[in-house]
């Protein structure tokens, strides 16, 4: 465990020296902002942070393959896997170390949101539970983008093809997976209904907790971290 | 200290290493041991192999008593690795990184600060250890990696081609540390440059094409080269009778003569099994000649290198 601490603690300093992760985070914080100010204030309707919660997932399929693509990719483009590899660190502790990095980077990154409800609250009372429950839920999806994007950055060590790959990936579940279960019948469409990411974080920022999606995204995430493992294990063979 | 039996390595079709057996690091060998081969020998691959970066596609190693593929993470406790290109994280500090690598050899903190202060003063960091490494040069990146393979004194270091990149008086500088280290720890070392090897090393192992050519003490094959060289002698006088004279001695192979201004150019070809110089004087001296000149021309392991690299590639 002291291991994967000292991973994660690199890794989240790393993010912090690499000047991709502060463009990423300006533009994150820039297109949630846009759409804060745009959406949450409209004249004769309820003001609320609903549509900016429902938007992060579209801007974090953009965004997340940015932060994740360097995490392996470097490693064996550099040969620094070489003098890691050869530490007494096996390949899960590297995984689950560059995972809790990456995804600390990502709660700074959601710090910055939290300016939202905060405004909100300078107008009135805001609902405590639903901003708890949609930031858990994009919590949730983050880990998930990451495990993704770890996973692709594991089988490259081109940088770009790992982002090109994750965004891929992530695209056809978050924007197109409602289309495709639509266009099929029968089991295909229960299955492709039960994969679309959209469909799962819509119940949290609706304001439920709900053990089934919570099981969705973190066997999902647990199972790209598990193919991350493996990507490294079987690298070592060829 | 280091065992290898019949290891064996391909990448797709191209076979990297093939069928190696050595054994290192004992009483016999002394400690500092040299891989010496051109580039392609699979020398590098060797190295991954011991350090249980990559494993064997057969054949058995262990390292420090512990086999490299089913112990790995013992083996990787006692070692120390400096890959040929000394990969570092170029944003962290050149101590942060010391100190990162000792966690992930689980030092506590006042161990991992006295050896941080140890390898600062032996690979001589002194100046810019609190530099970022993206900001270093080659020669001072290669000393940082050093560092890092001495930091949680391994009794066994594996240096890939460790002087390469580096200027003369650092390249001095690190044949005489590692010549130091071989005091406390077993240096396996692997280069393509002879006269390190010659120089640092106590045990030689000549590799090409993935195969043992050759091993020992360096005297050992320098003697083993020479001992079948050749002996230039200047002779004055008939120069046909002197050829036959000299051939008629035994153990002398093959003799060229050379007319010099008067005197006999003779290179003579021996077959190794002694020393033949005194016969040649005394045939001289018996035969009432003159003789102004008699050396051995000994081989470097520098030619013994080039004939050998000269076969193997013949051979293909």
């Amino acid at each position: 465990m002291n291991t994967v601490l000292t991973l994660t603690k690199r890794e989240l300093t790393a993010q912090f020296f690499s000047p991709i992760a502060y463009v990423v985070l300006v533009v994150f914080l820039v297109l949630s902002g846009i759409i804060f100010g745009m959406e949450s204030f409209k004249p004769g309707e309820e003001a609320s942070a609903r549509t900016v919660f429902a938007v992060v997932p579209y801007i974090l399929v953009l965004v997340a393959p940015l932060l994740t693509m360097r995490l392996l990719s470097d490693e064996f483009r550099t040969g620094t896997i070489e003098t890691l590899m050869t530490a007494p660190v096996n390949e899960a502790e590297l995984i689950l170390g560059k995972f809790l990095g990456s995804l600390l980077f990502f709660v700074v990154m959601l710090a910055g949101t939290l300016l939202y409800p905060l405004i909100m609250s300078l107008y009135g009372s805001i609902d405590v539970g639903l901003a708890l429950s949609s930031y858990i839920g994009l919590l949730l999806v983050g880990g998930l983008f990451i495990a993704v994007g770890l996973f692709f950055s594991a089988c490259t060590q081109n940088q770009i093809i790992a982002a090109i790959c994750t965004l891929a990936v992530l695209a056809v579940f978050t924007f197109l997976g409602d289309w495709l279960a639509s266009n099929q019948e029968g089991t295909l469409r229960v299955v492709l209904q039960h994969l679309s990411i959209r469909a799962h974080y819509e119940v949290f920022i609706r304001g439920l907790i709900d053990s089934n999606h919570v099981v969705f995204f973190v066997t999902s995430t647990a199972l790209f971290l598990f193919f991350g493992v493996k990507v490294l294990e079987f690298r070592r063979w060829r | 200290m280091i065992e290898v039996k019949n290891l064996t390595k391909h990448y797709g079709s191209n076979r990297a290493i093939d069928n190696l057996t050595f054994s290192a690091g004992s009483e016999s060998t002394g400690n500092i041991i040299g891989f010496l081969g051109p580039n392609g020998a699979g020398k590098s691959t060797t190295i991954r192999i011991l350090t249980c970066f990559q494993p064997a596609d057969s054949g058995v190693a262990s390292v420090a008593g512990y086999n490299v593929f089913s112990q790995s993470m013992d083996v990787r406790r006692r070692i120390g690795y400096l890959p040929e290109s000394a990969p570092l994280y170029g944003e962290m500090r050149a101590r942060e990184y010391l100190h990162f690598r000792g966690k992930l050899h689980r030092m506590a903190k006042p161990d991992r600060d006295a050896a941080v202060k140890r390898v600062t003063e032996r690979c001589w960091l002194g100046d810019f250890i609190d530099r970022p490494i993206g900001q270093l040069s080659k020669g001072m990146r290669q000393r940082v990696g050093l560092a890092d393979a001495l930091l949680h004194d391994p009794p066994v270091i594996f240096l890939d081609e460790p002087t390469i990149g580096l200027d003369p008086v650092q390249i001095r500088e690190t044949r005489k540390l590692i010549r130091n280290l071989g005091d406390h720890h077993v240096v396996f070392l692997s280069s393509h440059i002879l006269h390190e090897v010659e120089q640092i090393c106590t045990h030689v192992i000549v590799v090409a094409g993935g195969r043992i050519l050759a091993s020992g003490a360096p005297a050992e094959l320098s003697e083993r080269i020479s001992a079948g060289s050749r002996l230039i002698a200047e002779i004055k006088g008939d120069s046909e009778s002197i050829v036959s004279a000299v051939k008629s001695l035994s153990g002398v192979e093959n003799v060229d003569c050379e007319r010099l201004d008067g005197w006999n150019r003779l290179a003579i070809e021996s077959n190794g099994a002694g020393d033949i110089r005194e016969d040649v004087f005394k045939l001289v001296s018996d035969k009432g000649w003159s003789l102004r000149e008699m050396r051995r021309e000994v081989a470097s392991l520098e030619d013994f290198f080039i004939k050998i690299t000269a076969e193997q590639s013949t051979a293909r």
